[in-house]
């Protein structure tokens, strides 16, 4: 991020409206299709006010009617990572994303698009399920014996402390796995007759297949260095040894680059391969 | 009996700590969520947590002293037994947060850091780096998460709570609720319904929450007959950064580190303010409060900012209400050291770097004090029996209320740091009482005849339909945005009859005009249209909740402001005379107390509110007044203190 070291103006010459090009779906499997919009500028706009306007007019630059566009946002301040999307060709989110920070990129228009490695629910709103699948797999819990009163968790020092604290910021936003070249799509239909809980079974094995990604790589090494979370680390090595474990990363560091929390992943992800070999190696001798 | 399951709905702190001591007692929970519960509001918490703990005990601090403090910050207007077991379990709760990995900051020796936080002498508050709720809510997701790969919570994310159901006897026996992808509306039978939505800060239009508390979980139970307690007491933050979308919080410790708060003295000076002289500059803080400056307390602050802007037309600009918070004089490496954190987010989100520039907020709407109404079984000791079914439960049998949507801990004003306490706090106290309740009951929710599950169905099916076949011509964004404007202006900072009257009126015609909204979508797929139509015609009845009970509560209490009835200083110079004057300001405390010292109780029928006035358990700690900033305050606390220990003078 750019840090201006003195005030600059925000904006130079102010638009009296924004142009906003949307890649748009009806649902899923359906063809997407580009669709334009316009709304007036307000001083402070970020991509959301945008999509507000955008939502109340419902009609597209050319005068045409059309279904407002559906979206994902919650806490508008970037900590509850719904909003992901790719705004201008880069993933982040929409919420923090200012107009006139855009406009002096590109002056004509903006660009949203949806994420494209999860399956689109609709227009700019993805399944971010397989996400939440990994975390699962991954079993990143403090697997502690009970919610009575026991005391106090295990004494920590300040720098362990400090080490885990940014890997805890993780709002399994989605923009690490978007940018990683390793992180593929997986969308699994519904076939015809099959129940709710058939399709999610279904989905859960298609995605267990998929390579973890960046994210649930750091939240295992996060849970392996707790005390508690330690005593089921070789639960979580032997996902990560496994289908679509650490060995998928190709080490491209894309994933770092966008990581709106600047979660040091590619520390994360060198861990976890120091400790998979580790793992590996155990395991030969055990047998 | 059938397989016994509770529905919970809501996933924030509150409702993830309910799901999680039920599946871990035994008992299967379906979480039904508008948002992935991991994306819950609560993850905007930025401050802390509060307990009494070993340092602040040294210092003489106890379990006891974060009750008064409780109580005392919110104007007495709580039940005390549960104020009292909050404050007695708080400690606990730190220490199972702890142990469920939340990453606390530490000391050098690798304690628990705490902070100090309004309204107490002592430094109970637990953090996390700038982001303790996320933290929070983190470790409890996890921990329902691990609970769903065991097989026992099953969730229902995306999904908008629509209705609770409940059978001939009242008794609440599931929920219908609606899939917000495919837009199927079904019914969850279950032997207990336990309600966690959280706060109603989108009423106001823009507040400093999330785009999901917009109350309708809270205002469908309210429709479906439950009782609504004290809506008026709405907190307002003194400090936020106004944008088009959403206020957001900018931290009391901006002024804690030296921040200056002031208005350019000729109205809307078009200057850029570092170019501004100082003489003509209005530290309006600072020089109406000589001796505590910038760092009034809360509502004062929130007060002043509001008047300079509203009443003496001071705003910093002319088509936005905003002041300075102003920074620039402190040097960069400092402000870095101490606030890098809060003044990244002003930087991200205006796009200005608040160490050049003074930055310009705004008092914004917060917390939502009231909420649904929840009963209690008091013990001997004055705490909570642990298990009854009645603690928690709303006046709906089965139908329980936890977290910011319920009414019962913050009284007429939350303390800083001590709601993310109350949400956790009651959402593990609930779950053995629910699990008494259903224990209790002659048959599973799940034995009951399809007919009772269909007929609410239906019922929901006909409003879904009606509503996308609507062709009213009002557009649901434009009401929406009405209805923010007349209550941020009636029901906020400072409030008058007239006004409330009159913001009654407007809201009751927004809320015909908004039956007749025409959708810009009339699709089966993701109609995201027709669930904020539904959601905004839901608002109605705690809006005009907040605005009756704001308009019948003549008195200042807490977050709620009327100068019409505020009581004044004493004027009086000579001793025996200003004591005298001390006596008959008792006399007015005390009759006033008698009169308001109560729970506003709102129903709701024919879409009128009803209210109604409900006495409020002191028994623990006598109601005292409080007295902050009055001139004469040691005189009426010398008469209010021997009124208390020699009771029979006043009678
Ligand atoms: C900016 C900010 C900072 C704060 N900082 C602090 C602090 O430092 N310390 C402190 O103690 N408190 C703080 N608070 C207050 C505190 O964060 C909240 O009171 C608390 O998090 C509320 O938790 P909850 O579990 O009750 O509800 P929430 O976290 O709001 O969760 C509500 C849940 O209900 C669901 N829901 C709502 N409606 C429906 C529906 N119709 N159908 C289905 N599901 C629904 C939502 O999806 C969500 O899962 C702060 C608040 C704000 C706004
Ligand atoms: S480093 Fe690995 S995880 Fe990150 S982007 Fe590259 S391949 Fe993906
Ligand atoms: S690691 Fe960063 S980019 Fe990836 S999901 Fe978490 S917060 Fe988002
Ligand atoms: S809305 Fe929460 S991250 Fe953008």
């Amino acid at each position: 991020m750019s840090s201006p070291t003195h005030a600059e103006p925000v904006v130079h010459a102010r638009p009296h409206k924004i142009n906003v090009r949307i890649l748009r779906q009806d649902g899923p499997g359906q063809p997407s299709y580009w669709e334009r919009h316009q709304v007036d500028y307000e001083e402070n706009m970020n991509i959301i006010s945008v999509l507000q306007r955008i939502a109340s007019q419902a009609m597209t630059v050319e005068g045409k009617k059309v279904t407002p566009v559906a979206w994902d946002c919650g806490c508008l301040e970037e900590v509850c990572g719904a909003c992901t999307m790719v705004i201008n060709g880069r993933v982040r989110q929409s919420c923090s994303a200012l107009v006139d920070r855009l406009l002096k990129e590109h002056a004509t228009e903006i660009e949203l698009r949806p994420m494209s490695k999860f399956p689109v629910i609709r227009d700019l709103m993805v399944d971010r399920k397989r996400m939440f699948e990994t975390l699962k797999r991954v079993e990143a819990w403090v697997p502690v014996d009970g919610y009575d009163d026991m005391g106090p968790g295990p004494k920590l020092s300040r720098a362990q402390q400090e080490e885990n604290y940014p890997l805890s910021e993780c709002m399994t936003c989605g923009c690490c796995v978007e940018a990683c070249p390793q992180y593929t799509k997986i969308e699994v239909h519904r076939r015809p007759g099959e129940t709710d809980d058939q399709y999610d079974q279904r989905k859960r094995e298609t995605y267990a297949q998929g390579f973890v990604g960046a994210a649930a790589i750091s939240q295992a090494v996060l849970f392996n260095s707790h005390p508690t979370g330690a005593n089921i680390a070789n639960e979580r090595m032997a996902v990560l040894t496994g289908t679509g474990g650490v060995q998928d990363c190709g080490n491209a560091q894309n994933c770092v680059a966008v990581c709106p929390k600047k979660i040091p992943l590619t520390r994360s992800i060198a861990r976890a391969g120091r400790a998979a070999t580790l793992y590996a190696l155990k395991r030969i001798f055990d047998h | 009996m059938a397989e016994q399951r509770v529905v919970v709905v809501g996933g924030g702190l509150a409702g993830l700590a309910a799901t999680m001591k039920l599946t871990e007692l035994g008992t299967p929970v379906d979480l039904v969520s508008l948002t992935p519960v991991k994306r819950s509001h609560s993850v905007c918490a930025q401050g802390g947590i509060n307990s009494c703990n070993d340092q602040t005990r040294q210092l003489g601090d106890s379990e006891w002293k974060h009750f008064d403090d409780t109580v005392y910050g919110g104007d007495f207007l709580q039940n005390q037994p549960p104020v009292k077991e909050m404050a007695y379990w708080g400690p606990k709760i730190i220490d199972l947060m702890d142990r469920l990995g939340v990453t606390f900051n530490r000391t050098q020796e690798g304690f628990l850091d705490r902070r100090r936080f309004g309204g107490t002498l002592y430094k109970r508050t637990a953090f996390a780096g700038a982001t303790t709720g996320q933290q929070l809510l983190y470790a409890l997701d996890e921990q329902v998460r691990r609970r769903e790969a065991e097989g026992m919570v099953r969730k229902f994310e995306f999904w908008d709570f629509l209705s609770p159901i409940t059978d001939a006897s009242g008794r609440c026996v599931g929920i219908v609720a609606q899939d917000m992808v495919s837009m199927q509306i079904r019914s969850f039978p279950a032997d207990a319904v336990i309600v966690a939505s959280g706060g109603c800060g989108l009423l106001y239009g823009r507040s400093t929450m999330s785009v999901f508390c917009n109350g309708s979980a809270a205002s469908r139970c309210m429709q479906a007959g439950a009782k609504y307690g004290n809506p008026e007491f709405i907190q307002v933050h003194p400090t936020a950064i106004p944008g088009a979308d959403k206020l957001r919080l900018m931290s009391e410790s901006a002024r804690g580190e030296g921040g200056r708060v002031w208005v350019p003295r000729k109205a809307q000076d078009s200057r850029p303010p570092k170019s501004i002289p100082e003489s003509e500059r209005y530290y309006f803080l600072e020089e109406r409060y000589p001796k505590y400056g910038n760092l009034v307390p809360r509502d004062i602050a929130t007060r002043e900012i509001f008047n300079i802007c509203v009443n003496e037309g001071l705003s910093v600009e002319a088509g936005r209400m905003c002041v300075y918070l102003d920074l620039t004089h402190i040097q960069r490496t400092e402000l870095d050291r101490k606030l890098g954190g809060i003044l990244d987010i002003y930087e991200k989100f205006q796009g200005v770097d608040p160490r050049d520039v003074p930055m310009k907020i705004f008092p914004a709407v917060h917390y939502s004090m009231g909420g649904l109404w929840v009963g209690y079984s008091k013990s001997g000791d004055g705490g909570l029996v642990a298990g009854h079914p009645q603690n928690q439960m709303t006046n709906l049998p089965g139908l329980y209320a936890i977290g910011e949507c319920d009414y019962q801990y913050h009284g007429a004003n939350r303390l800083g740091a001590n709601s993310l306490l109350s949400c956790i706090f009651s959402g593990l106290f609930v779950a053995p009482c629910v699990r008494t309740w259903i224990q209790n009951q002659s048959k599973s929710a799940h034995e009951l005849p399809a007919s009772i599950m269909q007929n609410a169905i239906n019922a929901q099916e006909i409003r879904h339909k009606e509503l996308l076949g609507s062709t009213g011509g009002e557009n649901p964004y434009l009401i929406h945005q009405e209805l923010g404007d007349a209550l941020t202006r009636a029901a906020t900072v400072v409030r008058n009859n007239q006004q409330l009257e009159s913001a009654y009126e407007k809201v009751s015609e927004l809320q015909q005009r908004a039956k007749a909204c025409s959708l810009s979508d009339s699709g089966s797929w993701t109609n995201q249209n027709v669930i904020f139509t539904k959601a905004l015609q839901d608002m109605f009845p705690i809006a005009k909740s907040i605005l009756r009970g704001a308009q019948l509560r003549d008195e200042c209490r807490g977050a709620h402001f009327k100068p019409d009835f505020s009581m004044p200083s004493l004027s009086e110079e000579e001793p025996a005379a200003r004591r005298a004057e001390a006596e008959r300001w008792c006399d007015r405390f005390e009759e006033n107390n008698r009169r308001f010292l109560k729970s506003t109780i709102a129903t709701v029928s024919d879409e009128e509110p009803q209210i109604s006035y409900e006495d409020v358990d002191t028994s623990l700690i006598p109601p005292r007044p409080r007295l902050y900033g009055l001139v004469g305050a040691e005189v009426i606390e010398q008469v209010w203190k021997e009124r208390v220990t020699s009771p029979q003078t006043t009678a």
